[in-house]
């Protein structure tokens, strides 16, 4: 039974809308009234907000281009200058309104331009006064374009006197997009995020064909089992499945189990969907890398640094997150107590771990660094060097400016995962 | 039923404000007056939807008006300062709007001191007795008061006081205090005639507005049903839901535009099975005009999502508000997992910076500076730009929530 009807199209093309769009069915029948007969007269401005992958895109496109709108689609991080969105617009007016492929390059630099040049374009044999749509994705891009930009298209219907509709698509909420000055307020629609019911429902649409639909479905339900509390996304979601089947249908494959013996499969996944997570999820390694190499490979884990760079960069740590007051506790064979200042007492409570790393001098590095290593190290060129190499590397970084008088000052850049994995 | 439907949006979506007329009457009166004399005006108004209103309102007086001097091109120009937003394209739309002599088809030839120049010798060259009579109409007038020593408004102004072509500039705009913005010498200028537009009805007006745009006119075909949906629409008022429902409108904001949203949602739930409006369908159309936006998109938050805002909550309760970065959220979290969490998985430290990182696209948290290349991301100082009341409620509404998470976010200091 279809549920989208609508007196101005046929049942057929809705049934077929239908179908392609799962789960969004009351938000495609409210853009359809929202839309009307094809003549009729919209909203000037449409924004739709809502998660990433929540289908904002694919409704839209699939609506416009299933029912045959004139409509034109651009992308706001593809087009992100004035000019190039405008121009974008105007050729693709250009393909629409009239019978033959060319597109001539059009010249548009300013708005009031776009205005007299889109109403030229759009007096045309095929539009038939029919409404005209604009989809901009990625509409959060337009603030950070010229200030009249945003204005003007939420007001375009009402500028050029023509049948058009602006319809904005973001992740943001519209009172961040709002101008200080103020703007024509577009009707907002939001587009629900999936609940885990109707991601199990899409996920499980793509099985492949050698497998039954149950058997991709016990597997889809573990996979939203683990993944689900990290990520809703359903793009990330189908990377994950597309990624972990193979290595879910191995006992199936090698003849262990078959298809219905659910703890056998589980016991199999589990432990590789966990480093999943760590890995893939993070995308830390490419797809292709994962089949060749396996799991467990992290970017991270592997920098070869030279004998005196680890105990340059375990010093340069240490200077950074060490008060002074400290250094000479640690560092010394024979020290005095310290004593507890005011001051120290009202700012104990601060971790220089939450704050971050502290610039501290060369001069200081260096001591440290005579401490902690055994054997005697002489200050040739040659630590100086590396020290210089290990900014390059980013591992270090300079601060302040590179003539300054009191000495080159440096901040140490990782974390305390990183120096234990050096310091073995 | 389709004719209904496509009535109403050439109503509300076009804008086409014909059936309001009454409202300016007396405008249309002075207006004429002002329109015989040759000055230039400033209107200020609250709302955009005026100003629409006030723009047809002398575009039929301006047609309608029996001037002295009545020429066959009357030149009546708008210009808007969202699309032109310097000088030098707004001279330039000026020259191809009164298709000045150097004007071929739409390209305007001449710099723009030479086209300045010839714009003001044309203007100059006529006298009262005998040009005909030019009306400059400038929409969003606080944008071109921001151009460059507003030599525009300068030059209009003064063509306009001077005894040439007769030139009369409306100037239209949100903002009251108009006359500050202006500069000196072009406010010595400007004639100081203004005119405010306010939306000055009470609630009972409000109610009969309601009534009167939801009516279908006289002239339409099917005469039995406008007297249904007529009938109809009289007696909607009564029901104590739509009263609350207008009632909570017209206290948010009194302007109309909101109405005709507000109707225009309602309309479109009208069809052949349903055919006339109830109660029900406008309270269905309040309830979703008024949705709140953020609550909407913490909904679709992962679990460990919404522990890091409760984290951030924890932050902000504590230290009162100051910035906060990554290390100090995670570190919050980590005191959360070892001592209450039992549904919640250790995640790795990777894996809450890149819930972290959707976070901060979603703009629910945002950065304090811009982040530069040295800085470390974990030790970025932002602003989370929630209050506690959303995150609470946003944490009532949300499907699944683990009960140890909303333990932890209803709970209090627990250390202090």
């Amino acid at each position: 039974m279809p549920n989208l009807e609508h007196p101005a199209y046929p049942a057929a093309t809705l049934l077929h809308l239908e179908s392609l769009v799962p789960c969004r069915e009351s938000q495609v029948s409210m853009l359809l009234s929202i839309f009307g007969e094809r003549q009729q007269f919209s909203f000037p401005s449409i924004f739709i907000y809502g998660h990433t992958s929540s289908g904002k895109t694919y409704v839209m496109q699939t609506l416009l281009n299933t029912l045959q709108l004139p409509h034109v689609f651009v992308n706001c991080v593809e087009y992100f200058t004035s000019r190039l969105l405008l121009e974008e617009i105007l050729m693709q007016l250009q393909s629409c309104c009239s019978e033959t492929e060319q597109t001539s390059h059009v010249h548009c630099d300013t708005f009031n331009d776009f205005v007299r040049l889109f109403k030229q374009a759009v007096v045309s044999e095929e539009l038939e006064d029919q409404t005209l749509y604009i989809v901009l994705d990625r509409a959060e891009q337009l603030r950070e374009m010229e200030a009249n930009i945003l204005p003007a298209f939420l007001r375009l219907q009402e500028l050029t006197d023509r049948n058009v509709t602006v319809v904005l698509l973001s992740e943001i909420v519209w009172e961040l997009f709002r101008p200080n000055i103020g703007c024509f307020e577009p009707f907002t629609l939001y587009f629900p995020d999936y609940s885990i019911g109707h991601l199990q429902k899409i996920l499980s649409q793509n099985h492949p064909p050698e497998y039954s639909v149950d058997f991709y479905a016990a597997y889809i339900n573990i996979l939203l089992g683990v993944f689900y509390m990290v990520c809703r996304d359903l793009k990330e979601l189908q990377h994950l499945a597309a990624l972990n089947f193979s290595k879910y249908c191995e006992p199936v494959v090698r003849g262990e189990a078959n298809e219905r013996d659910t703890r056998k499969l589980w016991k199999n996944i589990e432990p590789h969907l966990k480093k999943a997570m760590h890995t893939v999820y993070l995308r830390e390694i490419s797809s292709l890398w994962m089949f060749r190499v396996g799991f467990g490979l992290s970017a991270h884990t592997h920098v070869e640094l030279p004998y005196y760079s680890k105990f340059l960069l375990i010093a340069a740590y240490l200077a950074s997150y060490n008060p002074v007051r400290t250094d000479k506790r640690f560092f010394l064979k024979h020290h005095g107590k310290i004593r507890k200042t005011n001051f120290m007492k009202k700012h104990e409570k601060t971790s220089n771990h939450l704050l971050g790393p502290k610039p501290f001098p060369l001069d200081r590095l260096l001591a440290i660094l005579y401490s902690i290593v055994d054997n005697r190290v002489a200050p040739t060129a040659n630590i100086f060097s590396q020290i210089t190499s290990l900014v390059t590397l980013q591992l270090l970084s300079m601060v302040g400016h590179n003539d300054q008088l009191d000495g080159p000052r440096y901040k140490c850049t990782v974390s305390l995962d990183f120096i234990r994995a050096i310091a073995r | 039923m389709c004719f209904l439907v496509s009535l109403y949006r050439e109503n509300f979506c076009n804008f086409n404000f014909q059936n309001v007329k009454n409202q300016f009457s007396c405008d249309q009166i002075v207006l004429s007056n002002f329109l015989l004399h040759m000055e230039s005006y400033c209107l200020a108004g609250n709302g955009e939807e005026l100003l629409d209103k006030f723009l047809v309102a002398v575009e039929m007086t301006w047609r309608g008006v029996e001037l002295p001097i009545v020429h066959e091109k009357s030149s009546f120009f708008f210009f808007s300062g969202l699309l032109q937003t310097n000088d030098k394209v707004a001279l330039k739309e000026i020259t191809r709007q009164l298709q000045l002599e150097n004007v071929i088809g739409d390209k305007v030839f001449g710099s723009f001191a030479e086209n300045l120049a010839f714009l003001l010798e044309a203007l100059r060259k006529g006298d009262r007795t005998s040009s005909c009579p030019v009306l400059f109409i400038l929409d969003e007038f606080d944008l071109f008061v921001h151009h460059k020593n507003q030599t525009l408004l300068y030059n209009l102004f003064d063509i306009s006081q001077s005894a040439q072509t007769p030139v009369t500039v409306i100037g239209l705009t949100c903002r009251q205090d108009i006359l500050e913005l202006l500069e000196k010498r072009v406010k010595s200028r400007f004639s100081h005639r203004q005119i405010y537009l306010m939306n000055s009805f009470d609630f009972k007006q409000y109610i009969r507005i309601f009534k009167e745009q939801l009516s279908l006119p006289a002239e339409f075909p099917d005469e039995s049903f406008a007297q249904r949906w007529n009938n109809n629409v009289q007696r909607l008022p009564e029901d104590k839901t739509v009263q609350d429902t207008l009632q909570n409108l017209f206290h948010y904001t009194k302007d109309l535009r909101s109405l005709h949203l507000l109707l225009m949602l309602a309309v479109s739930n009208v069809t052949v099975h349903h055919p006339l409006i109830t109660a029900s369908d406008l309270q269905e159309a309040s309830r979703q005009h008024r949705m709140d936006s953020r609550a909407n998109i913490v909904h679709g938050l992962s679990v460990l999502e919404i522990c890091l805002i409760i984290a951030m909550k924890h932050l902000n309760d504590v230290y009162e508000g100051e910035p906060f970065n990554f290390q100090m959220v995670y570190n919050e979290f980590q005191k959360f997992i070892q001592r209450k969490a039992h549904s919640m998985y250790n995640f790795e430290k990777p894996v809450v910076m890149k819930a972290f990182e959707h976070l901060l696209q979603l703009e629910l948290v945002k950065p304090i500076e811009r982040p530069s290349v040295r800085a470390q991301r974990e030790y970025l100082l932002m602003n989370l730009l929630l209050d506690n009341n959303q995150i609470m409620d946003a944490l009532q509404a949300y499907p699944n929530c683990p009960t140890d998470v909303k333990q932890w976010a209803a709970s209090s200091l627990s250390w202090l």
